[in-house]
């Protein structure tokens, strides 16, 4: 289980946390063709590498924020919120 | 029966004033306190412990602690437990296992004579043919064949298991003196440290030692006990270190549970488990009386066993060596003392029940009963494995060594070189020092992420290099295998010659090998055999053990009671304010998500028939509610439900569908508002925590400018509907401070008044039933109050409570679908039946793109009331809907109960598009394979479908 550093909390269990997944933004529903969509909906980098992550602190202050993880080592860094 | 013990030993364990009387297969004996299980039985004489896994070759003490491939007894109905590292208690009852029909004669022994047919991989090559014959002859006697003990489901007496949580600067894995050292100057550093030692006992190789080991262990000892940093837990073992530093611990003894996970998140993890004895591979390797030398040194310092009368030792290292001391100070003959290293070997060993005869590498055959191997050493570099250390094999010391290791994770001790005690101390402390401040330095780290909740202390401490002076590597000789062939793996039968065929087989990467032969694969997991196995394929493809290469050490290192890995539960349970009443009156309790429920109170369709014809309450509590206060509140229930929410006026109630970004139907609901910015939202009840975390997810990363601030509320409020034609006369003996005429109170709208005296509770109206009804949410702390007082002044009216299976018959009769069970994680909104409720012109609500195409599609399966024609078959939930005789699936029915209100079977289903007009017959398959027809209704409602009820 790897700690991820809630900008409130400080470092937390990941069990403590909701990974939400690579930051994906949100485009423009009433402009965005399907196809723009569904590339939101279910299309992700995945990296073997640093990526951008939210996390949500449901057992803490539930705040949303972003990390950066690399998916190879799980280092984490720059804990901010969005 | 022999008797083995022997005088008293200076560094002995056992407590010769306390006798401990236990049985062995049936049979008393005698040990004492401080003894294994092995240990006793082998100072009473016992050789043979054991049938082996395949072969049922007899098998006795090898290596006399928790690895020792051959002493899985028996203890009660306790299955697997390791005679060598179990401490004896008064009373066990002891016995082999896997033995049949005995210990001295086992009919599977004959599997020594067809060996051919369970060589290398035959679980792959034979019991194929004829297939039949799989089912009804090989599984039965193969059954017979199962390694393991025998459980016993019904009178297990293990008690709970329990788990832990620690977090401590330095982990110290092995308490040898290295291990000892790094945590005694790891705690002088300031760190807080968690030493853990597998045996029942710090000291690691000392215990068994000579007077100075005795009195250096006496030392370190003291000094890790004066230290309040220090936690000393033993008998236990770090089975895994996963990422961040995250370290499982089994803990086998402890007071209160007969095994205990502990959780640790340490900051460093020094890893000192020294090393392991390594058998050796010659004919007749596995006969009883051939044991390790630390086995014999155990046996004889330890425990004061005799484990032998004339010996024949074989060694290649001073540990061999000192073996031969301890041999003659027990008064055992050594018949030949072979060195190792000056090319003097074994060839063979001779006996069935115990050794006989040793034909050594001269060409002499001399008589012995015990043969004692010291030839060199595995290094358990399991935790490294995990820390992503590849560690290199080193041919000139015989061993593998640690590689590269993350900052946070540092090895010392055997592991890492040899060394003197002082120099093992040495190098440990200097481990303890560094782990120590690395440990702080990432304490400091925390704090100042953790800035609000602590401030760091002081600056942050330097990162200290790595300089450490590298214990020695002694040279050794690399002895793996004799010119005989012999047992690799004792635990599941695999020979050297099987190794070898499967590299000709052409199997012969190690890890092919370790898949095709399942060698390293039994209990012993490698421990004694990884680096044989390695050895032997190097040999056989002529290759160096370097490139060669050994299989992957994965967790658990050691292993770890299905018990104490589920351990104590630490989900909650939600009551209610009220459970406790329903408890008290015959509720039978219903688990839904976290909460406990009442399902019904005894006869749930006369529930139903009163809620219809009377009045009934019901605790709906687990609904989900979130006030929500702030000016763009509605902005917010435009962009969440597909519905409209700009014209809500204040004391009006809304029904709102949800769904997600990919149009699927998520939750549904209804919100009322309450003042000018004040609304209250209810939920599903097991979508309440996933509707609050969604609603926080858009308004903190999607539109943090608006204002909104959402409390959750579930909790808070006690939510109780009050349903039936005489629910307003009812409220009206209650209700103070609010108008309940229909004309000035109709349905789907909200009030705020007092309920039995309680000031402030929300009144709304809505149905789910289908009867007129209140939904009352009251403050929790005067729930009861309210429930009793609902009770009390409707007796006349025939009040009832009602649980949550009437519920759900009330609803399936007027058709409200509920979301989970009548829509699935493909249930698009037009396929709800939505119809006009979703509007598709507004800017942005969420999953716009996906309901426009969605609305434009005419493929999609349709939510629809089914009356099967015969009324009394009530289908069951998911049986399907079939296109005539044929098996083509055109639908399944969702929901389906006996309506007391109709006297009839009523459903609801998902039908595919062309089923869906009113009047379609369908065909519905039953679970007991007959076809019955079903008619699709024209409304969801089954039961005044035209609303007159509720808004009565």
């Amino acid at each position: 289980m790897i700690v991820v550093n809630c900008p409130n909390c400080g470092p937390r269990n990941s069990s403590d946390l909701r990974p939400c997944g690579e930051l994906t933004p949100r485009p423009d529903p009433s402009t965005a063709s399907l196809s723009e969509w569904r590339t939101y909906l279910y299309l992700r980098e995945n990296p073997a590498g640093w990526v951008t992550e939210t996390w949500y602190c449901r057992n803490g202050c539930r705040r949303y924020f972003t990390i950066q993880r690399n998916t190879a080592t799980n280092e984490i860094r720059d804990s901010e919120a969005p | 029966m022999t008797g083995n013990r022997l005088p008293e030993r200076p560094g002995e364990v056992i407590d010769r004033g306390t006798s401990l009387a236990f049985t062995w297969n049936g049979q008393g004996y005698t040990g004492y306190q401080g003894d294994t299980i092995a240990s006793a039985l082998a100072a009473s004489g016992v050789e043979v412990f054991a049938r082996s896994m395949k072969y049922k070759r007899r098998r006795g003490i090898m290596t006399a602690d928790h690895w020792d491939p051959n002493l899985f007894v028996q203890v009660g109905d306790e299955p697997n437990v390791r005679a060598g590292s179990r401490c004896l208690v008064a009373g066990m009852e002891v016995s082999a296992q896997n033995v049949w029909p005995s210990l001295k004669f086992d009919v599977g022994a004959v599997n020594q004579m067809v060996g051919r047919f369970l060589t290398s991989g035959f679980y792959y090559k034979t019991f194929m043919r004829p297939k039949w014959f799989w089912h009804n002859v090989y599984q039965k006697v193969l059954r017979k064949f199962a390694p393991g003990g025998r459980i016993f489901w019904e009178s297990s007496t293990h008690g709970a298991y329990d788990k832990r949580y620690a977090h401590p600067d330095v982990l110290v894995a092995g308490g040898g003196p290295a291990g000892m050292g790094a945590a005694i100057a790891a705690a002088e550093a300031g760190a807080s440290v968690m030493l853990v030692e597998h045996e029942p006992e710090l000291g690691g190789h000392l215990r068994w030692g000579d007077a100075a080991d005795l009195a250096a262990l006496a030392e370190l000892t003291s000094a890790v006990e004066a230290h309040p940093g220090i936690e000393v837990v033993i008998d236990s073992t770090v089975t895994g270190r996963y990422d961040h530093n995250w370290m499982a611990v089994v803990q086998r003894s402890h007071e209160i549970a007969p095994e205990r996970l502990i959780k640790a998140r340490a900051a460093s993890l020094v890893v000192a488990p020294g090393l392991i004895e390594r058998p050796y591979v010659f004919a007749g390797n596995d006969t009883p009386g051939v044991m390790l030398s630390g086995a014999v040194r155990r046996l004889i310092n330890l425990w004061a066993v005799k484990p032998g009368t004339r010996a024949v030792v074989l060694s290649a290292n001073p540990e061999g060596d000192a073996a031969i001391a301890d041999l003659e100070a027990a008064g055992v003959e050594i018949v030949a003392a072979l060195d190792a290293r000056a090319g003097e070997d074994i060839v063979e060993v001779e006996g069935r029940g115990r050794v006989d005869k040793v034909v050594l590498g001269d060409g002499r055959t001399v008589s012995a009963d015990l043969v004692v191997i010291g030839i060199g050493w595995t290094a358990p570099t399991s935790l490294l494995n995990m820390a992503g250390d590849r560690p290199v094999y080193d041919p000139s010391a015989a061993r593998y060594f640690p590689n590269q290791l993350p900052d946070g994770v540092l090895a010392t001790g055997g592991i890492t070189g040899n060394g003197t005690t002082d120099e093992l101390v040495a190098h440990g402390r200097a481990t303890g020092s560094l782990a120590a401040s690395r440990a702080l330095r990432s304490r400091h780290d925390r704090r100042v992420l953790a800035a609000r909740a602590r401030n760091p202390e002081g600056p942050k401490p330097e990162f200290l290099q790595d300089t450490r002076t590298p214990l020695a590597r002694v040279p050794h000789p690399e002895c793996y295998r004799s010119s005989t062939h012999g047992m690799v793996d004792l635990s599941e039968d695999v020979s050297s010659k099987d190794l070898v065929q499967a590299s000709k087989e052409g199997f012969d990467s190690i890890e092919l090998m370790k898949r095709y032969t399942t060698v390293t694969m039994g209990p012993s997991q490698g421990k004694l055999e990884t680096v044989n196995a390695s050895a032997v394929l190097a040999e056989a493809r002529n290759m160096d053990m370097v490139d060669i290469g050994t299989t992957v050490w994965r967790p658990p290192y050691a292993p770890i009671s299905l018990g104490a890995l589920a351990g104590r539960i630490f989900e909650p349970i939600r009551r209610s304010a009220l459970q406790d009443w329903h408890e008290a009156h015959g509720a039978s309790p219903l688990l839904a998500g976290q909460w406990v429920r009442p399902d019904h109170y005894g006869d749930p369709v006369g529930e139903a028939r009163n809620v219809r014809q009377n009045v009934g309450i019901i605790d709906v509590t687990p609904l989900g509610k979130l006030d929500l206060r702030g000016p763009d509140v509605t902005k917010l229930l435009e962009l969440v439900y597909v519905n409209k929410w700009q014209k809500l006026d204040i004391g009006r109630v809304r029904y709102g569908t949800m769904v997600a970004e990919d149009g699927v139907v998520s939750d549904d609901g209804v919100t009322g508002r309450l003042g000018e910015n004040h609304y209250l939202m209810t939920t599903t009840s097991s979508g309440a925590g996933a509707v609050w975390e969604m609603l926080e997810d858009y308004l903190q990363t999607y539109r943090p400018e608006w204002d909104v601030h959402v409390t959750a509320v579930t909790g808070g409020l006690t939510s109780i509907n009050v349903a039936g034609p005489k629910c307003r006369e009812l409220l009206l003996r209650l209700v103070e401070g609010v108008d309940l005429s229909p004309e000035a109170f109709p349905y789907f709208h909200v009030r705020r008044g007092s309920v039995a005296g309680v000031a402030d509770c929300i009144i709304w109206r809505i149905g789910f039933t289908g009867e007129l009804s209140y939904e009352l949410h009251v403050p929790s702390g005067h729930a009861l109050h309210v429930w009793e007082s609902l009770l009390a002044n409707g007796e006349d009216l025939g009040v009832r409570p009602f649980g949550v299976e009437s519920q759900r018959i009330l609803r399936l009769e007027k058709g409200h679908y509920i979301v989970g069970q009548d829509t699935d994680g493909l249930t698009k909104a037009p396929s709800a039946g939505l119809g006009g409720l979703v509007k598709l012109d507004k800017p942005d609500t969420l999953g716009l793109p996906e309901l426009k195409a969605a609305y434009a599609r005419t493929d999609l399966p349709m939510l629809v009331a089914i009356q099967p024609d015969d009324p009394q078959v009530v289908p069951m939930e998911a049986a399907q809907i079939v296109d005539g005789d044929s098996n083509r699936i055109l639908g399944r029915i969702t929901s389906s109960r006996m309506s007391p209100t109709l006297g009839r079977s009523v459903c609801l289903g998902q039908v595919d598009p062309s089923l869906a007009a009113a009047g379609t017959k369908v065909t519905i398959l039953l679970i007991d394979g007959r076809r019955v027809t079903g008619t699709v209704q024209e409304h969801h409602a089954h039961v005044d479908p035209e609303g007159v009820r509720q808004n009565a």
